[in-house]
């Protein structure tokens, strides 16, 4: 599972890193929500994979034992991620549109290149 | 309680000054003046207390652990500086009235002025070292202010911003030492600091310590080599000159040093750093000075060259210098105020202050001749004036210090030396301005000033005759006061007297007045005005500061060129090339070893479901340059894949989260796709030129090498033994005492609240922004036409369905059925997600996200208008009362003492219902729930009400298409 996770985080960053230096704008956008995908997975990670140890106490088993439940930490972490993530997102795609609106063109430097 | 009122009052102060209409010129001067003579006479009401040997002291704790506090002390030395200040504040305010032109902003320069009089006092009262930093600078920056007073003047904003730089230099400096000089001691009270003196001077940091201190204060009052700034200073409107750059602010640098003198003084170190630096100042400044044009720049070379009198005195290591540097402290501050009061007013009814122009006026303004005369003769230090006094002290003290050797010979030379100098410009500045045959051809006809405008000059030379003639019963008090404080057992004996018999000072003082009368008549004989100082011109910091200043400007500008570029693609790589440096640099030396941690079995059917997601995401990274949709779709799909993911791993919450994040944020840049070009046009001129070619290569090397770095980390990682210690913590307080199952839940909106509390403001903030945005948004011309699908009725509803129909017509019409059925039951859905957070998955985002997407979905089958008719949404109230809820239930822990946020527990006993249990938690996750649905409705109905403004056709003949 290890190996899988991992090649995950990589496929996603790759993907995102690749999306993130083209030149329009609508790839950077998507380039940023498969970057901040890689990056939650990877904090989410560093709670390492757990199966069925779901952080929900049922009160009778020990609590403060992590091979019990999933380490809490890193899911708040991304939890709050994710939702910042969202607004960042909103946030880019109005900026993208406006650009788009001023400049007439969808280029991140609001001209085309001339290379 | 005084103490605070008198650091307070010309704050306030400045606050009402900064308040008054601009042409309020006397009520201004009144306000003014009556809280300088307010602060001198709470002042002078601590009299009997000072007097008495006692401190008078205000202590407000702030944070204690650190050592910080709000501490004001006085103590007699403060007392007499306090008085000094205050009272030569007031005597400016009055100068100031009649000085400053109608047409000047005046509430600027008395609010400013006033500020600085307050910071002023703040640095004379200050118990904590800290705090005295804080106000140093409050000093430069109100200085810089007042300097750039005229700012349409080049040269004013030049000397501003030059006093600035060195000034601010000095108080990080100082920043620095008082640092160190806290760690040394263990404390930052000057009481704890004066009382560990050979502690300080033994310890290793000492001259490190020292140094910075030095820069600081030589700094601070123009001491060589920093001196430059103070002739450029002169920029300002003559009040600040008189009351800043001579009477108080440069005083700040000797008034510390004379401060810790008792801490710091009596080490070769200080002697040669201070006296040097004292020494050097005295002579440069009074030579340069000799040979000034302008009026002010011979009293500021003057103001240099006395100033380095008095650091001079400081670090001869004896109690009686120390005694003397005090009392010429005084002593300079009234003749060189007054002398800066006549220089403005010469200024004022003559128009000029070149000395080469400026002639006779004793015949036109007597009175003002009578004043300056006296002043200036105070300033060469002729006897029967204080100068004269403090001057003598200065002599015999250079006459001992130097001890035996060859420094016993230079340091009498030197102050004589610069005696003769001093008489010298003295002479000269009287003579050539008030002597001699009237002069012709100036700006203005000169005449006496108004009274208020000689006053203030007139009572400090007055000052100056009755200290001269009556030390001891009229400041022989005070000064043995302020002696007292700083040196308490210590105090030597010692005699304020005109008259200590025929001494070796004596002497040296004759011989300094008759060899600068000899050297004037020898300058004037030979009737050169020299344009620059012989010698020793070249020998000052500007130079170094000039070269400084432009090679860091120059070296930003190349550094900007070169790691710089307009284009955000370069920067973007920058970032992450940058980035991946940071992350490479631990490695640079052990490698990335992988751990040995067991692995987890794999099962096939996540090993497909990622299979899949990556197939999405490098679709994604292909296709989203000519088919966004597709794009879009396949990256919705990885954000599924990942949110089974979290699912997978025992994350029910973030797999929530996720998923309802996703289908919103799909939702949203579906609404944007709309306004995007299309992507037609650009795929004719398919330029696949090499350099096209060589950077997509690039691109595409560094984003596979961050993929197998981050694969390859991922992997490290997840091979080694978790080690979260603050896993256990959470999980063992959730239950009790937090009283949550859901850990995840309970870490968001209990334990680490104010993060949440900071992130939903962010989110409320972002949605505003994005409203605010689109209200000005103008789409471009291609993209303004409806779409085609809708324009031929083939989808029905939409923007611009018909608000008055009961259902949207056309294809819509049962899904617009079945979502009418869905909004009350997602609705609920939601509010049970939010009120079984805090035990199982759910909680206030996931909730808030369900009701917003229900919404959405209302709007997007059935059309913006026709849902608005029939369901008002005010997006921004939800923001609103999501805030105040989350405030609120953080404010409720007040109400039973304990700290923002803290969690609060209400049982109630309810008939029939029985006992309900209330936590501030869950109106903190309501908050969280309400400001979620209102940022994300707020943005969506923001973007899908674009389609709804009336198109504009900026371009008539424009593309007749659909932009999708």
């Amino acid at each position: 599972m290890e190996v899988v996770f991992a090649l995950a985080v990589g496929v996603l960053s790759a993907s995102g890193v690749w999306l993130v230096l083209r030149p329009r704008t609508f790839q950077v956008l998507m380039g940023f929500v498969l970057l901040s995908q890689a990056t939650n997975l990877f904090v989410f990670g560093m709670g390492r994979l757990a199966r069925h140890r779901a952080p929900i106490l049922d009160g009778r088993t020990p609590a403060a034992d992590l091979s019990l439940y999933a380490d809490p930490v890193p899911q708040a972490l991304v939890l709050t991620a994710i939702v910042i993530g969202f607004a960042t997102t909103a946030l880019f795609l109005v900026v993208l549109l406006a650009l788009r609106g001023l400049t007439g063109t969808d280029h991140v430097d609001g001209r085309e290149s001339d290379a | 309680m005084t103490l605070a009122l008198i650091v307070l009052l010309p704050f306030l102060g400045s606050l009402c000054a900064a308040c008054l209409p601009a042409s309020a010129r006397n009520a201004e001067a009144w306000l003014a003046g009556i809280v300088a003579t307010g602060c001198a006479a709470l002042a002078a009401s601590l009299f009997p207390e000072i007097a008495a040997g006692h401190v008078v002291r205000l202590s407000i704790p702030w944070l204690p652990q650190a050592g910080l506090e709000l501490y004001l002390r006085m103590d007699g030395y403060a007392w007499l500086f306090t008085l000094l200040v205050s009272v030569m504040g007031a005597l400016v305010v009055l100068y100031a009235r009649y000085y400053m032109s109608p047409r000047d902003p005046v509430p600027r320069f008395f609010s400013f002025l006033m500020a600085f009089m307050g910071s002023m006092l703040g640095i004379v009262l200050s118990g904590n070292l800290i705090q005295l930093v804080v106000f140093w600078e409050l000093t430069s920056i109100t200085s810089f202010m007042l300097i750039a007073y005229w700012y349409h003047r080049p040269e004013a904003r030049h000397g501003a911003r030059m006093a600035a730089i060195v000034t601010g230099g000095g108080g990080l400096s100082l920043l620095l030492a008082v640092l160190m000089l806290g760690q040394i001691v263990g404390s930052y009270s000057l009481d704890d600091v004066l009382a560990a003196g050979d502690l300080i001077r033994a310890h290793r940091w000492y001259p490190a310590m020292l140094v910075l201190l030095a820069a600081a204060v030589l700094t601070k009052s123009a001491q060589f080599p920093f001196h430059f700034w103070l002739p450029h200073a002169m920029a300002a409107p003559t009040p600040v000159s008189a009351y800043l750059h001579s009477a108080t602010m440069v005083k700040a640098g000797v008034f510390l040093l004379a401060r810790l003198w008792p801490a710091l003084a009596g080490t070769e170190l200080w002697f040669w750093l201070i006296c040097g630096g004292g020494a050097a100042s005295l002579l440069l400044g009074a030579a340069s000075a000799t040979f000034q044009r302008d009026m002010k720049a011979v009293l500021a070379y003057s103001t240099v060259s006395h100033l380095g009198l008095i650091t001079m005195l400081l670090g001869m290591n004896s109690e009686l210098a120390l005694i003397a540097a005090v009392f010429h402290m005084m002593n300079h501050a009234t003749f060189k105020a007054s002398l800066f009061m006549a220089t403005g007013i010469v200024d004022h009814e003559t128009g000029t202050r070149d000395l080469s122009r400026l002639s006779g006026l004793r015949h036109a303004m007597p009175l003002t001749a009578t004043v300056a005369f006296v002043a200036a003769g105070a300033m060469a230090g002729v006897p029967l004036l204080n100068g004269f006094l403090s001057k003598e002290m200065f002599f015999t003290e250079s006459l001992q210090a130097g001890g035996t050797g060859g420094l016993g010979i230079a340091l009498p030379a030197l102050a004589g030396l610069a005696g003769v100098f001093s008489v010298a410009y003295s002479l000269r500045f009287i003579h050539q301005v008030f002597f001699g045959p009237p002069a012709t051809a100036l700006p203005r006809t000169p005449r006496e000033p108004t009274r208020g405008m000689l006053l203030p000059s007139a009572l400090l030379v007055l000052g100056c005759l009755l200290i001269g003639m009556l030390p001891e019963r009229t400041v022989g008090g005070a000064l043995a006061i302020a002696a007292h404080a700083l040196l308490g057992d210590r105090l030597p004996d010692y005699r304020l007297a005109i008259w200590h018999g025929f001494t070796a000072s004596l002497l040296m003082s004759f011989v300094a007045l008759a060899g600068g009368t000899a050297l004037y008549v020898v300058l004037y004989v030979r009737g050169r005005a020299l344009r620059r100082t012989p010698l020793i011109s070249r020998l000052s910091g500007k130079r170094g500061f000039d070269v400084l200043n432009v090679t860091i400007f120059r070296g930003a500008r190349r550094f900007v060129r070169t790691a710089f570029s307009q284009r955000l693609q370069v920067q973007l790589l920058l970032i992450v090339g940058a980035a991946a440096v940071a992350a490479l640099l631990p490695l640079w030396r052990g490698g990335l070893a992988f751990g040995d941690a067991p692995l987890t079995p794999l099962d096939p059917t996540f090993a497909m479901l990622w299979l899949a997601g990556a197939i999405c995401a490098v679709g994604a990274a292909v296709q989203a340059k000519f088919h966004r949709l597709m794009a879009l779709i396949m990256v919705g799909c990885v954000g599924l894949v990942t949110s089974l993911t979290f699912a997978w791993f025992s994350a029910p919450d973030l797999a929530l989260t996720q998923l309802t994040v996703e289908v919103i944020t799909t939702v949203l840049i579906l609404l944007g796709l709309r306004w995007l070009p299309r992507r037609i046009q650009f795929q004719e001129p398919l330029r696949h030129t090499l350099r096209a070619r060589l950077r997509r290569s690039r691109d595409a090397a560094f984003a596979i090498a961050i993929g197998v770095g981050m694969a390859a980390l991922a992997f490290a990682m997840l091979t080694r033994p978790g080690a979260s210690r603050l896993g256990p913590f959470f999980l063992q307080n959730a239950l009790e005492p937090a009283g949550g199952r859901n850990v995840v839940n309970v870490i968001l909106v209990d334990f680490r609240a104010f993060d949440t509390l900071g992130e939903i403001t962010v989110v409320g903030i972002v949605a505003l922004v994005v409203y605010a945005l689109l209200r000005r948004f103008r789409p471009a011309a291609e993209s303004i036409d409806v779409p085609r699908a809708q324009r031929e009725g083939l989808i029905g509803g939409g923007a611009h369905a018909d608000p008055r129909a009961l259902l949207p017509e056309g294809d819509l019409k049962i899904p617009a059925v079945l979502g009418r059925l869905l909004l009350p039951l997602a609705a609920l859905v939601s509010v049970y997600f939010l009120l079984r957070g805090h035990d199982a998955p759910g909680g206030g985002f996931v909730g808030g996200l369900i009701l917003a997407t229900a919404m959405i979905v209302q709007y997007m089958v059935g059309g913006a208008l026709w849902v608005e008719s029939r369901l008002r949404i005010h997006p921004q109230v939800w923001i609103a009362l999501g805030l105040l809820a989350a405030v609120a239930a953080g404010l409720a822990a007040w109400f039973a003492a304990r700290p923002f946020l803290t969690a609060q527990v209400l049982e109630l006993h309810a008939p029939l219902i029985g006992t309900v249990h209330l936590s501030s938690v869950l109106l903190f996750d309501l908050g969280v729930y309400l400001l979620v649905v209102g940022a994300a409705l707020l943005m969506l109905v923001a973007l899908a009400h674009q389609s709804l403004r009336s198109p504009r056709r900026e371009l008539p003949g424009a593309v007749d298409g659909a932009a999708l």
